[in-house]
């Protein structure tokens, strides 16, 4: 009988550990969905959710830097979707089924979707212009404002290009969804420092 | 040698030379390295642009491109040094359909496309 107890409470307590770990190791794709208050508040207080899709991480990705997708509105998105032919001057066309998938997943986790910090200020930018949201996510006015004291100097490094749009020449943690100001490491020049 | 039959069959099919011949009951000539070398090499007008398929993947296909607008690096297309090269159809169709219009503002055909492989497999 003793046994039987004893048994009975050591698989009580194993499967409870299993049960724990099974619970911090199950990865959640979007990090606010189904929390608690406190973890919301938590997630709201970071840059952007990183890319979790690896069909669009793979199909775009093998040409530029896969922008997160909290960085545009899902109009933009769905635009850009639907002009791959001519992608900003690079043909960039998808077999329909994949072209599907990735407008879905660009579209569910846009930025008026997400409550991380850097996608309601984008959002909250564009709800004070009368203008449709643009393309680019360099011509939101969020972006343009958070890059107009860079000079031209910088701007033109051939590690950036001319264009502001490799995030990951300067933000090194831009694939973790981090844009914070104190990462900031200038291929080529060094740290940023404002 | 019941035993062992399959796997002698196995071996035979495996150490089959596999050749991609042209159909050329539908008028294609036998793929020419030459021909892809050259394609490889010719330059287009397109939007008032020089381009080629060296814009990005250089000169030399057994080394690294650079895409000419985003900077991303581009792995070799040669398989001799990268083998991932042409092993998968449908990545292979979609980079053909993709890249043949904006170097050369239209689709490659049969011909080209096997005149192309045929120069960066002999490399």
């Amino acid at each position: 009988m003793k046994t039987l107890i004893f048994s009975t409470a050591a698989l009580v307590l194993i499967s409870t550990l299993y049960l724990g770990i099974q619970g911090a190791w199950s990865n959640n794709d979007d990090p606010s969905h189904g929390l608690g208050k406190w973890q919301n508040m938590k997630a709201r207080s970071t840059g952007v959710a990183p890319v979790t899709n690896t069909l669009y991480a793979e199909e775009c990705g093998s040409c530029h830097f896969a922008y997160p997708p909290g960085l545009l509105p899902s109009f933009s998105w769905q635009k850009v979707m639907t002009g791959l032919a001519d992608h900003f001057g690079d043909n960039a066309e998808l077999d329909a089924q994949t072209k599907q998938q990735i407008t879905k997943y660009l579209t569910t986790h846009a930025a008026e979707s997400s409550n991380y910090r850097r996608s309601r200020a984008i959002m909250y930018s564009l709800q004070a212009t009368d203008t449709p949201p643009p393309l680019r996510i360099t011509d939101t006015p969020y972006f343009k404002r958070e890059h107009r004291e860079i000079p031209n100097r910088i701007i033109n490094l051939p590690k950036i290009g001319g264009k502001l749009s490799r995030c990951n020449a300067c933000h090194q943690r831009a694939d973790k969804g981090s844009f914070n100001e104190h990462e900031i490491v200038i291929k080529g020049l060094g740290p940023w420092n404002d | 040698m019941k035993k062992i039959l399959p796997y002698l069959i196995m071996a035979t099919i495996t150490a089959l030379p596999i050749t991609v011949r042209p159909n050329t009951s539908v008028g294609l000539q036998e793929f020419s390295a030459e021909r892809g070398k050259n394609l490889w090499n010719q330059k287009h007008t397109i939007s008032g642009q020089t381009r080629r398929c060296t814009s990005c993947h250089t000169g030399n296909p057994r080394q690294a491109g650079k895409h000419v607008r985003t900077g991303k690096m581009i792995k070799p297309m040669a398989p001799s040094v990268n083998s991932d090269r042409f092993v998968d159809h449908k990545k292979t169709a979609k980079w053909f359909k993709r890249n043949c219009k904006w170097t050369m503002g239209r689709e490659c055909n049969e011909q080209e496309k096997g005149d192309l492989i045929r120069y960066l497999k002999s490399i």
